[in-house]
């Protein structure tokens, strides 16, 4: 499993990098605060990041947006450039095509039950799927959807071609979204919360299914979570959202026995230990502000026991070592402790 | 799909046997006696109790029911106290001028009702979409004989481009039974297209929020594949059901407009025979529309297995 501890562009790995997103703002119709306020993120080759925050941090919303799934008229992006390989599209003033939907970026989505169309068969949103993107025959693109039901490990996939969504289990059905998402090789994949709605065995099979398929073909993937458990299982990288702004980024190991911001610590506090039992898990006071009363600058500081005056200004987000970014003025915080205190 | 079918049948039956009852019962709780204007002014005693012999009506009242059903099920429904024909061979006449009308007004109201349905849901909170609900609301305010009486002064009288009244059998010619039905079935049609383009609307408006649009959508679909296929499909079980149940109401007579373009279809069949009071044209032709309302609302039944794919193989 490649643990690559650079997650910004550097030069040397810019022609590895398969997506980019930089400087993503967009804010609800009629708020006056930006949901998502400029956020960036970058996908290698074969990379897993996971993207991690509570509900309601703005996860899902930036995939929708990336995706060019929001509704217009909920939803407005005033900046962000999006990179795919040597294409660039500028969100605030297009959608991404529909060539490009599903085709070099593709997702999958949290509820595998009601995701896929019960009134058609599974070869039938496979195959379709296929076509949209590809010119080849129906008997072409049959064979295609056969293939790909077999690589995601659905047995009797000539049988399921022809079965409709309700005859197949829920984790079934993911994997059939895997498969339908993956039929057109696509160079990222966004997985929103894929195994939350599945059980515990079901869950890992799922992960483990996404992570080989991402180590074989390359395909860089974007894992939305809020179980720091399915970060540990399976990224390489990983982002930590609070109130739509990243807040710390970097590779797992790095970020998960080192968390450098506030509310990443807090949360890594919050997980339970199975080595370390006992006591009361410890929890992050106070609740998430709604979009309305987001404060100034740094979004965590009102929850945040080391903010100062300084939170008040945006801190941004920068190195702390190589390829860990943590956005606050007071990281490395051990270093900086006795200034907050 | 067989055993539910099955069910469904026998649920029906009971309906069936219970308007039978009912209609039967409507001959011999209505006032006067039938046989008075069937034996004429003279009133001869014995021609009367032949008559009532012959009728029957000197049994007692449920083997009276029991013969009636009892013809009734090997096709004869009586004869008519005044013209003396068969009701079956009267309604046989009717029946093909309603059918035409039912269809061609279903056809009017599907091809306007639909698409103007999936339009303003698309198009949802915008000019279109109040538009297509004003239109709507007046289609289903105005009443139809005001309408019809409209149309037959604008197209018929004033720009002579449609017969105003009448009818044509399809068998005699084509084009113009067509064009004597076009009126009348458009304007039956208009009103089903306003209770149809608003089932369609909040049919359509509930599946186009659902997970699998937003896959339709992620996979790359043009806008126009994901509304059509993806959201249509799921969106048109009730509106099946509700176009089975309209076209039984269509069948059953459409009274006011077959009085107003003079068509002789059921409807100005039953209202002739009830002012006449020719009771045996009355229970045939109510039965009989009992029945097809039965059989719409199985056929509708049907559909669901048609268009739901998990229903199919419980």
């Amino acid at each position: 499993m490649p643990k690559q501890a650079k997650p910004d562009q550097q030069p040397d790995g810019c022609e590895d990098i398969l997506m980019s997103l930089h400087d993503l703002a967009l804010r609800f119709r009629g708020q006056t605060n930006d949901v998502i306020d400029r956020i960036s993120l970058t996908v290698k080759r074969g990379e897993v990041l996971c993207v991690v925050g509570e509900s309601g941090c703005g996860k899902s919303v930036t995939a929708m947006a990336l995706m060019g799934l929001l509704p217009t008229e909920f939803a407005k992006i005033s900046s962000g450039i999006l990179g795919i390989q040597a294409t660039r599209l500028d969100l605030s003033k297009v959608t991404m095509p529909t060539a490009m939907r599903g085709n070099d970026i593709a997702m999958i989505f949290q509820e595998p039950m009601t995701s896929l169309n019960p009134s058609f068969t599974i070869g039938n949103q496979i195959i379709e799927a296929i076509l949209q993107h590809s010119a080849g025959s129906r008997t072409d693109a049959q064979a295609r959807a056969l293939h790909m039901l077999q690589r995601v490990g659905i047995a009797n996939p000539e049988q399921r071609l022809s079965e409709f969504p309700h005859q197949l289990s829920g984790g079934m059905r993911q994997r059939v979204m895997i498969a339908m998402a993956l039929a057109n090789d696509p160079k990222i994949l966004i997985a929103d919360e894929p195994t939350t709605a599945l059980d515990v065995t079901i869950q890992a099979q799922i992960l483990d299914l996404i992570r080989d398929l991402s180590d074989e073909t390359g395909m860089g993937t974007i894992m939305i979570t809020h179980d720091l458990g399915v970060v540990a299982e399976i990224a390489d990288t990983v982002a930590v959202m609070y109130g739509g702004q990243v807040v710390e980024r970097g590779a797992v190991a790095e970020v998960f026995n080192d968390p450098q911001h506030p509310y990443t610590i807090g949360l890594m506090s919050a997980m339970p230990q199975l080595d370390k039992p006992g006591g009361k898990l410890a929890t992050v006071p106070g609740t998430v502000p709604s979009v309305a009363n987001m404060p100034e600058g740094c979004r965590f500081r009102t929850r945040c026991v080391f903010a100062t005056q300084r939170c008040q200004v945006r801190p941004p987000l920068s190195n702390t070592t190589q390829g860990h970014d943590v956005a606050c003025h007071y990281a490395p915080i051990e270093a900086n402790l006795s200034v907050a205190l | 799909m067989l055993p539910f079918l099955f069910r469904r049948i026998l649920i029906a039956l009971p309906t069936i046997v219970l308007i039978s009852i009912f209609v039967f019962a409507l001959q011999k709780l209505l006032p006067g006696d039938p046989l008075l204007v069937l034996a004429g002014e003279e009133r001869d005693p014995e021609t009367l109790a032949l008559l009532r012999e012959k009728y029957r009506f000197n049994d007692p009242i449920w083997m009276q029911y029991f013969a009636w059903v009892g013809n009734a099920l090997q096709g004869d429904l009586g004869v008519s106290l005044r013209t003396n024909q068969p009701v079956t061979e009267l309604m046989g006449q009717k029946l093909p001028v309603t059918i035409q009308l039912a269809v061609m007004s279903m056809i009017f109201a599907l091809v306007i009702g639909i698409p103007a349905g999936i339009l303003s849901a698309v198009k949802k909170g915008t000019a279109t979409d109040y538009i297509a609900n004003l239109v709507a609301l007046s289609g289903l305010s105005i009443p139809n004989f005001w309408l019809g009486i409209m149309l037959i002064l604008l197209v018929s009288v004033k720009w002579q481009l449609l017969p105003a009244s009448g009818y044509v059998p399809l068998s005699e010619d084509i084009w113009q039974s067509v064009r004597t039905m076009l009126m009348p079935s458009f304007v039956l049609g208009t009103a089903l297209a306003a209770t149809l383009m608003r089932h369609t609307r909040s049919s359509m408006l509930s599946v186009m929020n659902a997970d699998y649009v937003r896959t339709a959508r992620a996979k790359g679909l043009a806008e126009r594949v994901v509304i059509l296929k993806h959201a249509l499909r799921n969106a048109l079980t009730p509106i099946v059901t509700l176009t089975a149940l309209l076209f039984g109401e269509l069948v059953a007579g459409a009274v006011l407009t077959e009085q107003i373009f003079t068509i002789p279809g059921f409807g100005k069949l039953i209202v002739d025979a009830v002012f006449n009071r020719d009771y045996a044209v009355v229970q045939g032709v109510v039965l009989v529309t009992a029945a097809g309302f039965i059989v719409m609302n199985l056929f509708a039944d049907m559909m669901y297995f048609v268009l739901n794919p998990r229903l199919r193989e419980q």
